[in-house]
């Protein structure tokens, strides 16, 4: 059976040498393809489509950042197996990223303007960091330009945006309360731009690579559920996917870090892990390439891949929110007790003055 | 003259029981859901898997007794009927004004009503308001894990209005709220048991009422 056209064999051909002058055998590219395909839960038939369709026509990419921490860049660049990372950067022409780029001042300006002017339509943004939105957007600017400036213009005229780490898909920590930026999420700063959703802290690198994979094999960004987020990677529950989720059906939990059960690796959601609140493929995928995950490490998930984690799922280390408008210390549970001792108490009092009220009313009558 | 009087019909003897009891199967399933407090010995052990299990059975219970009991409110006899769980009526709001000053000691007979006098009306009212949303928040936490449509449309579409975390946190405050209603529940039947002389307490079980009967 034929897979590939002719023409396709001699471009993957094409794409091979390039590749395998880098040190990627030709084995190691098709299992790069093999993984986005399994990632993006495709039949292994279409691995040949996506190899063909990787090794195309580089699309122009451009990464700005933000308000931001540079963790999602760390994430692409701490990729443990050098090959992978290769891949990547050889899919991509990757035009302007301010953290890697060679060029800077005027040139590194210049460089992100010939993208947007010479590709107009053609090129993907990654956004990673939150847009301040107050007194004008003042808090973020670059080359002069505020975060919102920046963002309308190479958003608004890119092909896709694919807003990574969950600071440019909801806000994340810049919006957290109080919020004294006014930051926002790229799709609230752009509205009219399309937006894919990467939320994650930092984003998992193998979903930016295959939302990219996807579009290049499919002309179209994959399906995204109502807060933006592909399916392929948000679609399942944590807590669902678990490799710790035995220990939670047998009632096995870790009470206190350190304790046997932690030792055990037993379920955290006694410690607070917010796996039963979060949407994502982690214990799927797993980061760095399959090497961990914060609960495989033993560290409860703090729901990173949700909107505005730093407020609803915290605390970090408690299973419940704080009950609004009463002290830090009281949780659901101690203002729940209070209020049926309460109730309890009113009642007893209610019973005596009954009691003494007919004790009453018995007396006036033996003294008619 | 002292009158026997069929209040309350099979049906709403049946839902009040099964609602006590899947009520408090819940909390206690519930609160251990919530917190795990028996540890389990070996890992052959299924406790949260059981306990999840039996909460959601008794919620199936519950909803559909809910269900049951809002046909009811439309196919049952005057006191069971919707309309007594609105006592909005001057004459319905002076009698709640008189179960307050009875309850504050200031009267010292309750109004005499049959079937739900106005307080209690109120209060039920409330409370089924409280039902609906654990059903709510019940069936969204239940979508989480089982994305189906009819998930979605008995509870799922509250995500993302509000935050799964402030939705599971809802969900458990409001089975004290439950508690606490239940025990002022039983003391206040208890109360008016007392002072009405009617039967109060064992009408539930057998749905009659002895009534004094004006005579005309």
């Amino acid at each position: 059976m034929k897979l590939l056209s002719d023409d396709a064999l001699h471009e993957v051909s094409e794409s091979m040498e390039s590749l395998s002058r880098k040190g990627i055998s030709r084995r190691d590219f098709m299992k790069f393809c093999s993984g986005m395909a399994a990632l993006l839960a495709l039949p292994a038939s279409l691995v040949p489509r996506i190899a063909e369709a990787v090794s195309g026509k580089k699309p122009y990419l451009v990464w700005l950042e933000f308000q931001d921490c540079a963790g999602d860049t760390e994430a692409l660049l701490r990729a443990t197996k050098p090959a992978v990372a290769d891949i990547i950067f050889d899919i991509f022409s990757v035009d302007y990223h301010e953290t890697i780029m060679a060029p800077s001042g005027r040139q590194a300006e210049k460089s992100l303007q010939d993208v947007v002017k010479n590709n107009k339509g053609e090129y993907f943004v990654v956004v990673e960091g939150s847009i301040p939105m107050n007194d004008g957007g003042v808090y973020c600017c670059i080359g002069g330009r505020s975060a919102v400036d920046i963002a309308r213009e190479v958003c608004g005229n890119a092909l896709a945006t694919i807003a990574v780490g969950n600071c440019a898909a909801y806000g994340g920590i810049p919006a957290a309360l109080p919020n004294p930026t006014g930051a926002v999420s790229i799709k609230e700063a752009v509205p009219d731009a399309a937006v894919i959703n990467l939320p994650g802290c930092p984003v998992n690198v193998e979903n930016l690579t295959a939302c990219i994979v996807h579009y290049l094999t499919f002309g179209s960004l994959p399906n995204t559920d109502k807060l933006g987020r592909p399916y392929f990677a948000y679609g399942k529950r944590i807590h669902d996917n678990c490799e710790r989720r035995a220990h939670f059906d047998a009632g096995q939990f870790v009470r206190q870090w350190g304790d046997e059960g932690h030792r055990q690796g037993w379920c955290l959601y006694e410690m607070g892990c917010k796996g039963p609140a979060t949407f994502h493929n982690c214990p799927v995928v797993k980061y760095n390439e399959g090497t961990s995950w914060p609960v495989q490490a033993g560290h409860g998930c703090i729901g990173c891949s949700e909107p505005n984690f730093w407020d609803t799922m915290s605390p970090f280390y408690r299973r419940l929110p704080e009950v609004p408008g009463f002290g830090v210390e009281k949780t659901a549970d101690k203002i729940g007790i209070g209020m049926v001792s309460l109730t309890t108490a009113g009642i007893a009092v209610h019973a005596v003055a009954n009691a003494v009220k007919k004790k009453k009313s018995g007396e006036d009558k033996e003294t008619e | 003259m002292l009158k026997r009087v069929y209040v309350w019909e099979f049906p709403v003897r049946w839902s009040h029981w099964i609602l006590a009891s899947s009520i408090a199967v819940m909390s206690i399933t519930g609160y251990y859901i919530g917190n795990p407090f028996i540890p389990a010995a070996s890992s052959n052990q299924y406790l949260m898997g059981w306990m999840r299990m039996i909460h959601l059975v008794a919620a199936a219970f519950f909803n559909c007794d809910i269900l049951l009991r809002i046909y009811w409110a439309f196919a049952g006899n005057e006191y069971a009927g919707w309309k007594t769980f609105f006592p909005f009526s001057a004459q319905r709001l002076k009698e709640l004004s008189g179960m307050l000053r009875f309850c504050l000691f200031l009267k010292k007979n309750p109004p005499a009503i049959t079937g739900h006098d106005a307080c209690s009306s109120l209060i039920y009212l409330l409370v089924y308001v409280l039902f609906i949303g654990q059903t709510i928040t019940g069936f969204a936490l239940f979508y989480l894990a089982n994305p189906l449509f009819i998930w979605k449309l008995l509870g799922g579409w509250l995500f993302p209005l509000f935050s799964i975390q402030t939705v599971r946190l809802y969900h458990h405050f409001v089975m004290w709220v439950l508690i606490a209603f239940a025990i002022v529940h039983i003391y206040a039947v208890w109360v008016l048991d007392q002072a009405r002389k009617d039967g109060s307490i064992s009408s539930i079980f057998t749905g009659y009422k002895t009534i004094e009967e004006d005579e005309d």
